[in-house]
């Protein structure tokens, strides 16, 4: 019985350790950690709130976490910055008021942690969501028509509709569409921080 | 071999021992109902798999309705692969195991069998809400969090039955098999409850989230499937060829350095990712110190192993279990050399990756997993295998499936991480250049998925019974001496 008893202790402290070593003394490292104030007063990351939080869940649920990455390498580590996926490499604040994290660990698709900046065309990111070949030829990322509607053709434009560049009529952003591209909008980390300079 | 018809003794008597009858007996219902379950997940993860297999080359397959998108089958595929096939396969070696080593009947006869049917619906019902979109957004943690509470009873219960076992144990000598299942049985509830704890708690902030997720889920395979698969290694190879275990300090100083070491190995999942940099580190030094454990286990199973190595051509448990042995040890020493920044700046981000998992949870432990169904199986249902031959087709399928899927994605996601790393060809020429290779992965999805078919066939006659009775086992070929 104590030989199970000294075995269990063993077994159990093993993971222990590693769990206060690899998550608790991170996490206490970061205790401090608060937004960033620039010279004009603005706090940076901005907590998300609304059709931007709504956003971000959609992205969640819809798994994009499984072909996209949101974190910018250093210079001389990949070639994140030469691509233009950022401006400058992502450091821990940036993460701030991320539940879940969105890091990810693929690229199937390029990095989106500044995709508001470097792509900010609401027509674009509706165009590319409904059937991603029509903006990217040759993309593997599955359309999400099931997110709009489509509509006839017909002179006089349905109000927030986009047309397709085919002529084959107008769609019309849903709810959980409109909101995923205030999320895409939303990541933009041009806002400077004094620990990663641009 | 050994015989599974041992002698029956009289209970009660001092010092006696109960019969291996006696005590698969005892384990049959527990046992078989995990297992049965599990190959019933493997399909369903299956199908899962090869709808997401094929939605990557050819996207606008079954893309019209958001429950079939590919961001919510493929954790489906994960999901239903970790904890239906592998995890309960795992549970029920593992009770087998320990009743077999302890020389006790399975306790708890009345709760253990509930368990599996609440496994089964915490994980219908996890995979259900990852479809409808409910998932937590966490890798290897999508379920929603109260699937927690129905698997962590489960779990109390297996752990409380495998004390039982442990305390009662009728041999003084602990074999290595225990220590790993002993391990596995405490680190794995321990991994899970914390896992979730710490990605929902509001305390933990940011990229610490992170730094759990990548804990976690490196663990469930490091200290969950990897100590069931190498007790399940040490136990089968010296029963099948009658020696036993080379060296039983190696074993020992095996089970303690992976303890020790596996641990710390998670952070490599973030190498270049906004994390403290001794965090990582800490991760790449974890990893490059699992060579100790990796060798260590290598060479006792190779010296056990020495000589007998013509039992590949008979025995359908060896052939799986050595062919997984095998796998460990190259899954472990690419684990290792991936962690190296140098390496990991290109492998970072791609199917290279997928292609590692896949050896791990699957040339590993999955193939392990059925060269353990093979052994026990029978000795549980008093049947033998009704056909050699569908085990040949489940072996060769799943065996050059895998060999394909690896070969395939390595290269690619070798390749695909050199073009992302050079600024100036474009993103879409790389996705040009992998889709050949998601095609031959598809390929070597159907082979598995053949060879998945064809175990559950066997699984499935063989608890109708519709085999010999066990007097015998089922050989691949005819041993020239008999």
């Amino acid at each position: 019985m104590n030989r199970s008893l000294t075995i269990a202790l063993g077994i159990m402290l093993t993971v222990v350790l590693s769990m206060a070593g690899l998550v608790l003394i991170p996490n206490w490292q970061f205790r401090e950690m608060q937004q960033h104030k620039d010279d004009d007063g603005n706090l940076w990351p901005v907590q998300l709130e609304g059709a931007e939080a709504l956003g971000r869940a959609e992205y969640v649920s819809l798994g994009c976490v499984y072909c996209h990455t949101q974190q910018v390498r250093p210079p001389n580590y990949g070639a994140d910055l030469d691509r233009g996926w950022g401006f400058r490499r992502t450091v821990p604040r940036d993460y701030l008021f991320d539940k879940p994290h969105l890091l990810g660990t693929m690229r199937t698709g390029p990095d989106l942690a500044n995709i508001g900046a470097r792509q900010p065309s609401r027509d674009w990111h509706m165009l590319h969501l409904y059937d991603p070949v029509i903006t990217s030829p040759g993309s593997t990322m599955p359309p999400h028509r099931f997110l709009f509607e489509k509509v006839a053709p017909s002179d006089r434009a349905p109000e927030r509709a986009i047309r397709l560049p085919d002529d084959s009529g107008w769609i019309l952003p849903s709810a959980r569409a409109e909101s995923l591209f205030a999320y895409l909008r939303s990541l933009d980390k041009s806002y400077e921080l004094p620990e990663a300079p641009q | 071999m050994t015989p599974a018809v041992a002698q029956p003794l009289p209970e009660g008597l001092p010092g006696d021992r109960l019969s291996r009858i006696q005590i698969d007996r005892s384990c049959r219902q527990t046992v078989v109902w995990y297992m049965v379950s599990a190959v019933a997940w493997l399909l369903a993860g299956s199908l899962l798999a090869l709808l997401a297999s094929i939605k990557m080359h050819t996207p606008g397959f079954l893309a019209d309705a958001d429950w079939l998108t590919f961001g919510r089958v493929r954790p489906a595929h994960l999901s239903t692969m970790i904890y239906g096939w592998g995890s309960m396969a795992g549970v029920g070696v593992l009770l087998w195991l320990q009743a077999r080593l302890s020389r006790v009947r399975l306790p708890l006869p009345l709760l253990l069998p509930v368990t599996v049917v609440i496994w089964n619906l915490a994980v219908l019902y996890g995979t259900v809400r990852i479809l409808q979109g409910a998932s937590t957004g966490i890798e290897w943690l999508e379920f929603p969090v109260e699937v927690l509470a129905f698997i962590g009873f489960c779990m109390a219960v297996i752990i409380v039955a495998s004390v039982l076992m442990f305390v009662r144990r009728q041999v003084k000598h602990t074999y290595v098999s225990q220590w790993y299942l002993f391990g596995a049985v405490l680190w794995f509830p321990f991994l899970y409850i914390l896992g979730v704890v710490l990605s929902e708690a509001g305390d933990v902030r940011g990229v610490a989230k992170a730094a759990a997720n990548w804990w976690f889920a490196h663990n469930v395979l490091g200290l969950w499937f990897t100590p069931i698969g190498l007790a399940t290694a040490y136990y089968m190879i010296p029963k099948v060829i009658g020696r036993p275990v080379h060296s039983y300090h190696l074993s020992l100083l095996g089970f303690w350095t992976l303890a020790i070491f596996y641990n710390w190995a998670g952070t490599h999942h973030l190498i270049g990712g906004p994390l403290p940099a001794w965090l990582v580190t800490v991760g790449i030094v974890g990893s490059m110190m699992m060579f100790i454990p990796v060798i260590t286990v290598a060479v006792n199973h190779h010296l056990t192993m020495a000589g007998n190595f013509h039992h590949l051509r008979t025995s359908p448990t060896l052939r799986f279990v050595v062919v997984a042995a095998m796998s460990y040890t190259v899954v472990s020493f690419q684990g290792s050399l991936t962690a190296l920044r140098a390496v990991n700046e290109v492998s970072h981000f791609t199917h290279y990756t997928i292609a590692h998992a896949h050896l791990g949870v699957y040339a590993f432990f999955t193939m392990m997993m059925f060269g353990a169904a093979y052994y026990i199986l029978p000795r549980l249902m008093n049947t033998e295998w009704h056909s050699a031959r569908w085990i040949r087709v489940h072996f060769w399928a799943t065996s050059l499936g895998m060999a394909l899927y690896w070969l395939g994605l390595t290269w690619a996601g070798w390749r695909q991480g050199e073009m992302m790393n050079d600024p100036n060809i474009p993103f879409l020429a790389i996705v040009e250049y992998t889709k050949p290779w998601l095609h031959s992965r598809s390929l070597a999805g159907v082979l598995m998925t053949i060879g998945h078919v064809s175990f559950a066939w066997l699984v499935w006659n063989l608890v109708r019974q519709r085999g010999a009775a066990l007097i015998g086992p089922t050989l691949l070929k005819r041993r020239k001496s008999a």
